[in-house]
């Protein structure tokens, strides 16, 4: 892919995309596989044809290929609208299926929205939520779950990589504490999907969400893995599809779109990790060196490789947005201007970061298509934007070390 | 190169609400009236400098003024914020050199809205960035009165207490609605006004009205 002549385009007109966290460029081969499922096998896997038996054999199929990689049975597997939507089944669908006999739900202070807002409705709803802390590199804090976890336990929920900062969690060892208690585990594997291992029996997890849009997939189309055993309410209901745990006619092309990608990311996972490690570590050190005033956010080993993200003193991050985007390069930033709430990043203020530096803070992710040349161009562009901001700053903060 | 085009109407799913006028970009990318180096700062040698917000709060404005006969004459900012931040600074000091430097009274006068305006229209969930610019030139203002001894003219700000507990003032009620609360659970999530001292509720909702009417004519 590196050298794949369609991506080597003059600098001057390549557009450098590191926001695959937000969202990934759909594969050819994924994208081909999609078309046909539109196109060709078109039928409703419902219905009693062969047009419709053509479909649900697909879908069958794939669902055989994903167990296989995740090492669990398929009847394990719910497709769903989008990780947002596994999420929310995950746990919303073992809250209502409790009947109030757990009451209470522990995740941590780091996690996507999804698992956050979720937790925060279900509070509303008489649930009790505890959210746990995270150290200065976002790692969760273990003995805080093991002093909280108890009978009265429903859930815990903690995602394996953060979408923002990248940190890893030791989702193996968390799913332990949780079998110990007989408290059911899931996690919000989106960003770990690709990169990390996604064996559910390894991992000790009883759900799992992941989403296709993140993997070079299809957008709109997710999964959970559910294990065996485990209850859960449907959120969607109607005609019964994917074992009565989310209704809706199957997206047949979504699907097959996604075993795809699924199947692409695994083949190649060894040899990505590798090479983006690399580049993730030139782009860092790169900015970290030219840039005074500048810090990593998040765990500097324990991270995702595909996962920049740095903090600038005296600059505000949606400024920095601009002229990366007026230069071609388009990254995410943390900071309270881009975000709807006008809060700086959660997830960064709950790892300890000062505010002044969470208004500053540029998240890159980068991705397969990303080629040294594009860390090259960042590393060029970027002191001058942040000294060119900084020049017309009034202030000049001073650098502290980690809290 | 591509830049970001659309106007953006600030509430939400309609995919417009982000992005800026090519006025608001012409002043990010080509800031007015700025100090170019560390020594003219000092050179500048201001009649009046003002400086409101924090990095800790993600915006900061200071301004520095020179007054003649009572006109500005010359202007000079630095900010520290997103794109409509530094755009409605470099905006403001141009409005306020406009025909050889309004007086103070008339530079007084320019309201938050009157920046956006200027600036062609900056998406509602924005605002709240562009209200520092008069905020600070008061400040420079009263900052000029103290030091050429007009003390009998300083425009004091004129805060008052709403939430007697936490000491919540209707500017920080103000400020949250311009901060995209528009309605008393959202202020109650940025402020905290109203939880302990229940009293007052009815007097933050009425502000909040007001507030909404005054910036987003709603």
């Amino acid at each position: 892919m590196t050298k794949n002549v369609e991506y080597v385009l003059k600098m001057t007109e390549r557009k450098i995309y590191l926001d695959n966290s937000a969202t990934t460029r759909m594969g050819p081969e994924v994208k081909k596989e999609f078309d046909k499922y539109c196109l060709e096998v078109y039928g409703n896997p419902g219905s009693f044809h062969m047009e419709g038996l053509k479909a649900k054999q697909a879908v069958a199929d794939a669902r055989e290929r994903i167990a296989k990689i995740l090492n669990c049975k398929s009847s394990e597997l719910v497709f769903t609208s989008g990780g947002t939507e596994s999420i929310n089944l995950a746990i919303k669908g073992l809250a209502y299926a409790s009947n109030g006999k757990r009451k209470q739900i522990i995740t941590a202070k780091t996690e996507h929205h999804a698992v956050m807002h979720t937790c925060e409705f279900l509070e509303k709803k008489g649930f009790d939520i505890v959210y746990l802390d995270v150290d200065e590199n976002g790692i969760v804090d273990i003995e805080q779950l093991k002093n909280n976890i108890s009978d009265d336990t429903l859930l815990v929920s903690i995602m394996y990589a953060n979408n923002e900062i990248g940190t890893i969690q030791n989702i193996s060892e968390i799913g332990k504490i949780c079998k110990e208690h007989k408290v059911k585990f899931h996690t919000d594997a989106c960003q770990a999907a690709g990169y990390l291992s996604l064996d559910v029996k390894d991992l000790n997890v009883d759900l799992m969400s992941i989403n296709g849009s993140k993997i070079y997939g299809p957008k709109g189309l997710g999964l959970l893995y559910i294990k065996t055993g485990t209850v859960i309410e449907p959120l969607i209901h109607g005609g019964g599809q994917e074992g009565n745990k989310r209704s809706g006619t199957e997206n047949v092309p979504g699907i097959m779109a996604f075993v795809k990608s699924l199947e692409i990311c695994e083949e190649t996972k060894e040899k990505e990790v590798s090479r983006l490690t690399q580049l993730r570590d030139k782009l860092t050190n790169g900015i970290l060196e030219s840039i005074p005033k500048s810090r990593l956010n998040g765990h500097p080993s324990m991270r995702l490789p595909n996962n920049v993200n740095i903090s600038f003193l005296d600059v505000e991050g949606e400024a920095i947005l601009l002229y990366l985007d007026s230069n071609g390069v388009y990254a995410s930033s943390g900071s309270a201007c881009t975000s709807k709430t006008l809060d700086p990043s959660h997830v960064v203020v709950a790892m300890g970061v000062p505010y002044e530096y969470a208004h500053g803070s540029i998240r890159f992710t980068l991705g397969k298509e990303t080629i040294p040349e594009d860390i090259d161009f960042v590393l060029k562009i970027l002191p001058e934007i942040i000294s060119n901001l900084r020049k017309i700053s009034p202030f000049n903060v001073k650098m502290e070390g980690k809290k | 190169m591509t830049q970001l085009e659309i106007v953006g109407d600030g509430v939400g799913h309609t995919g417009k609400d982000w992005f800026y006028t090519d006025i608001v970009k012409d002043h990010f990318f080509h800031p007015r009236n700025i100090f170019k180096t560390a020594e003219e700062v000092k050179e500048f040698n201001a009649d009046g400098v003002g400086l409101v917000g924090s990095p800790a709060c993600g915006d900061g404005m200071k301004l520095f003024i020179k007054v003649k006969d009572d006109k500005i004459v010359d202007v000079k900012w630095q900010t520290y914020g997103c794109g409509t931040a530094i755009a409605s600074t470099s905006a403001f000091s141009v409005m306020l050199l406009d025909k050889g430097g309004l007086s103070i009274e008339e530079a007084l006068k320019i309201k938050p809205k009157d920046i956006a305006d200027y600036l062609g229209g900056i998406p509602p969930r924005k605002f709240h960035c562009s209200v520092l610019a008069d905020k600070a030139f008061r400040e420079a203002v009263n900052d000029y009165f103290k030091k050429s001894g007009q003390l009998e003219r300083v425009v004091e700000g004129s805060a008052k207490i709403i939430d007697k507990i936490l000491k919540i003032t209707d500017h920080d009620i103000e400020h949250a609605v311009l901060e995209g609360a528009y309605d008393l659970e959202a202020v109650q999530r940025k402020t905290k006004v109203g939880i302990h001292d229940k009293e007052c509720i009815p007097i933050v909702e009425k502000l909040i009205k007001t507030y909404k009417e005054k910036y987003f004519g709603e």
